[in-house]
């Protein structure tokens, strides 16, 4: 139907109006490619490059250096690490984003809860916001790991139970300022109830403030399942840049000199979390066009 | 008017702890598998501490009651008995402390001193290449996991270079000659974990820095203060920097649950014998008392540092002074 | 009197009173919390198809009154009736009722999503009173509701955003929004003032012609004495929660007796018409309606009032029929 098409054709519209603004924003491009790559490389690099972190390898071939037929050495079991960095990558990008997932449906979940019921509920839902955001983080999620287990799903869990707060109260914040607008009075007159308002009007007004969040939340996601896989909390039956690190922290690698063990993993680590540092402060100006003024 | 707003923070606070204690006892008794089940399975527990801890905990009492039990025992100083090391928890503890506390005290202060440092240079030459430089180098030490940073120190000081030991707080089986001689063996093993748990923090203190200052300088009255033709460093010392530490002292609060986090890894990688690796040895043994003990105390730190930090905000706020508070 | 025997909307003595918000600590405290009474006291009615403009300054408690109609401000005590009836408080009610009666914001640029498409803004009263609908009819009614509010063609305004359009067009939106539900009354706070005036002619046309095509009743709401006379068939004047004057339009116009009105008169622009005499300037401002004031709540800036006015307060007294006032000097 042609009413059908404008509505498509707006929207393809509206599509390239963003895309154009992102491009032109450096930093946004510059993580988005980056990102692109990582996730790229662990969705295909397997096939290339297989890797079974629960078999051995030669025990002439431990911990060797870079050199033919390994382009990054061997670890501390004999296997290529090139093939374990980017089995790595699946794994902790995969976690990443699955933990970003759950801390962020928590978090603006209660956010707006919080923010348009008001009172008491407010009340009660900031104070838990409040206990999660004044408790040290890594602690936090070592007790908790070490009584939950360590499987790669309670790792998950962990992290996006103990990561909501801030998001939380970002939403609510911004909850508190839609919820004064008149299209929402206007709501509240042709009779609708919370639920309805809460999940049509207000988050869509909050979900450009929600996105941003997400980003930098899947920064803080990635690097806390580094360090709890370093400290000894990841899955062993899945390799992840943390584990690779544990072993080679475990096994020596730092006081032998074996840096091809340690640093490439490192080195994903930050490259990613930089990317999405610079995605999530790129779309925060975009998204909020009175930044790029100053 | 101040009391007031004193005494309901303070209350906040003590409700939170209570809250924290509240938590660390249903971790440990409430959750799947009763903790004598627990510590049965790891195997490191003898039948006289099961039986010991049966009678101790209250076990056989229903949960309210086993949490005044836990109370109790927590204002007599009873945090349990490590399974590791056979000794009260708080004894274990209390003999790590003082390497923690020296670590992140002068860690902490370099960190906001060099964060602030690095923050105003870079807003004030924003756009510039030295603005550039600091930012990029700050955005790359926030994205770094302080224990991986430590790694790279530790190979490049001591593997590479050989000018610093490895690991630990003194050089085990050397005699000195003196206290001086001592000291600076310490000295030497410091050095490292403080310049990781230091480089480690600084990333956000500059970054935000950077973000309050240039905010701060956009404001009217710094226009004002320019056109009245105050000298640069002028308008930046009594000017842009009153305002501008405000959101630095939130930021630093806010941060304290960080840099436990920070100690805890750094402490780890270079065998630091403080709170932290102890932290971690506990959780790699399972030992749960110390665990528990250690969870508890740093949490405790923190809400207070929290709190006092939020008076000290209070006190530092000339909008909240001047309304009478 | 005030009351129509068949009038669509009736409010008897309505009274709304906000408590104003007191720190922790107050709870403590004897005293009783201040009050703000928005509305004392208001008894008024609306027939079918006819057009009640309420005018008033701001803090007279105007809006506050169509919103406490419509229960979407609670009424602290007084009643309201819809078609003869109380406003149902129970949710099947309410949810009946709303259908009926719709509002109509003032600022066009705050009172739509600009999240959502014009179809789904305007289509919304539907989905949220349950009716249900085949896609088709949905779609129909929401291009007869477009049109309906002047809209044309409605193709072109279902699938843009709220920012695309002007000012008057989005007007014209909540307008169709509020059709949507065939209701036979409509709260329309100053629909018109943030509009242009050349844009506002075309608003106000458009709701004669909707009065005049479905017999909907408005209660029109604002300041603007002039406005209120172009469009209404019945003004009541409204200061600091209660009214002053009440009557057709032509009588409060030419025959004002209230000092109020007539200050009200003396500010408004008349062309053709020569004024005699000086004009009676209000000195001061409306005064905070948290404190309780004795007697007629006009007494502090009437340039007339004596002594009985401070202490008692002057009820509504017919004065000629349909046309009461609330003063002693009447």
């Amino acid at each position: 139907m042609a009413v059908n098409k404008t509505k498509a054709n707006l929207r393809r519209r509206r599509m390239r109006e963003f895309l154009d603004q992102v491009k032109a924003n450096k930093m946004a491009l510059t993580g988005t490619i980056v990102l692109a790559f990582f996730v790229l490389t662990a969705i295909i690099g397997p096939f290339f490059f297989p890797f079974d972190v629960m078999e051995f390898g030669n025990v002439e071939d431990i911990l060797q250096p870079p050199g033919p037929g390994h382009i990054l050495g061997t670890d501390d079991m004999g296997r290529d690490v090139l093939g374990y960095l980017i089995a790595g990558s699946r794994v902790s990008l995969l976690v990443g984003a699955l933990a970003t997932l759950l801390c962020m449906v928590i978090g603006t979940i209660i956010g707006i809860v919080a923010g348009y019921s008001g009172k008491a509920v407010d009340n009660i839902l900031m104070r838990i916001t409040d206990f999660f955001l004044v408790i040290p983080w890594l602690p936090l999620m070592m007790v908790l790991a070490a009584i939950l287990g360590t499987s790669i799903w309670n790792i998950i869990l962990v992290i996006g139970v103990t990561s909501w707060a801030g998001t939380a109260r970002v939403v609510r914040a911004q909850t508190l300022s839609v919820r004064e607008r008149q299209f929402v009075e206007r709501t509240v007159s042709i009779g609708a109830g919370s639920g309805h308002i809460m999940l049509y009007h207000i988050l869509p007004n909050v979900f450009p403030l929600v996105f941003a969040s997400t980003i930098l939340v899947a920064a803080a996601a990635i690097t806390s399942e580094t360090t709890l896989s370093f400290l000894g909390m990841g899955d062993p039956a899945h390799a992840s840049w943390g584990m690779m690190l544990h072993y080679a922290f475990e096994t020596g690698a730092t006081s032998t000199g074996a840096w091809w063990y340690f640093l490439p993993p490192g080195i994903c680590v930050v490259a990613v979390v930089l990317a999405f540092t610079l995605m999530g402060y790129a779309f925060d100006e975009i998204l909020n066009p009175k930044l790029k003024e100053r | 008017m101040d009391k007031k707003r004193i005494a309901k923070k303070l209350v906040y606070a003590f409700i939170t702890i209570f809250f924290v204690l509240l938590f660390n006892f249903f971790l440990f008794r409430v959750l799947p598998g009763d903790i004598v089940s627990m510590l049965s399975r790891g195997g490191k527990a003898t039948p006289e501490m099961l039986a010991n801890i049966r009678k101790m905990y209250g076990l056989d009492l229903p949960w309210y009651q086993q949490f005044f039990v836990y109370l109790k025992n927590l204002s007599a100083g009873d945090l349990g008995v490590s399974f590791m090391y056979k000794k009260p928890v708080l004894d274990v503890i209390g003999a790590r402390i003082l390497p923690t506390v020296v670590l992140l005290g002068v860690a902490e202060i370099f960190a906001i001193l060099i964060g602030i440092v690095f923050g105003i240079v870079s807003a004030w030459k924003r756009g510039k290449a030295l603005d550039t430089g600091l930012l990029s180098t700050s955005l790359l030490l926030y994205s770094m996991p302080t224990f991986w940073l430590g790694m790279m120190l530790i190979l490049i000081f001591c593997v590479y270079l050989k000018v610093l030991p490895i690991s630990g707080m003194v050089t085990p089986g050397r005699l000195f000659v003196d206290q001086w001689a001592q000291l600076q063996d310490i000295l030497r093993h410091m050095i490292l974990p403080m310049i990781c748990l230091t480089l480690g923090m600084i990333g956000e203190y500059a970054i935000t820095m950077r973000s309050t200052v240039i905010d701060v300088l956009s404001e009217d009255y710094i226009t004002t203060a320019k056109a009245k033709g105050f000298s640069d460093g002028y308008v930046l010392r009594r000017h842009a920097m009153p305002n501008a530490m405000l959101p630095m002292i939130t930021l630093i609060a806010i941060n304290l649950g960080m840099i436990v986090g920070g100690a805890i890894q750094v402490e780890t990688v270079f065998s630091w014998p403080g709170l932290g690796s102890l932290m971690y040895n506990a959780l790699v043994n399972r030992d749960y008392p110390l665990l528990q003990g250690v969870f508890l105390l740093s949490t405790v730190a923190v809400v207070f540092a929290n709190f006092l930090s939020d008076i000290l905000y209070e006190m530092v706020d000339p909008r909240v002074r001047s309304m009478g508070g | 009197m005030n009351q129509q025997k068949d009038a669509i909307v009736s409010v008897e003595d309505l009274r709304v009173h906000f408590e104003v918000r007191q720190g922790f600590f107050s709870a403590f405290s004897k005293k009783e919390p201040p009050v703000v009474r928005a509305v004392d006291g208001v008894t008024l009615s609306v027939g079918r198809g006819e057009i009640l403009s309420l005018v008033g300054e701001s803090g007279s408690g105007k809006t506050t009154v169509g919103k406490a109609i419509l229960q979407l401000v609670p009424p602290t005590t007084g009643t309201v009736s819809f078609d003869g009836a109380p406003v149902p408080q129970d949710r099947q009610g309410l949810h009946a009722f709303r259908q009926c009666a719709q509002m109509i914001f003032q600022d066009p640029y705050q009172s739509l999503n600009p999240r959502h498409y014009i179809s789904d803004i305007v289509a919304e009263p539907l989905d949220v009173a349950g009716i249900d609908l085949s896609a088709d009819v949905r779609d129909a009614r929401v291009r007869e509701a477009l049109e309906q509010a002047g809209l044309t063609p409605a193709d072109d305004y279902l699938y843009r955003y709220p920012y695309e359009l002007s000012g008057g067009q989005r007007q014209r939106v909540v307008i169709a929004g509020a059709l949507i539900l065939k209701p036979k009354f409509i709260v329309a706070d100053e629909p018109v003032s943030m509009l242009d005036a050349s844009i506002r002619t075309g608003i106000l046309k458009l709701m004669l012609r909707l009065r005049d095509e479905q017999d909907i009743a408005y209660l029109f709401i604002t300041h603007d004495l002039s406005l209120a006379w172009l469009i209404s068939d019945r003004i009541a004047i409204m200061y600091l929660g209660k009214i002053m004057e009440i009557g057709a339009a032509e009588e409060i116009i030419k025959r004002g007796l209230h000092p109020y009105t007539q200050a009200l008169m003396a500010v408004m622009p008349v062309p053709g018409q020569v004024r005699e005499g000086g004009r009676t300037v209000l000195e001061g401002e409306t005064p905070n309606a948290a404190i309780r004031i004795e007697g007629c709540k006009f007494s502090g800036r009437c340039p007339r009032a004596f002594d009985r006015c401070r202490k008692e307060e002057p009820e509504l007294v017919e004065v000629a029929p349909g046309h009461s006032v609330a003063c002693f000097l009447v």
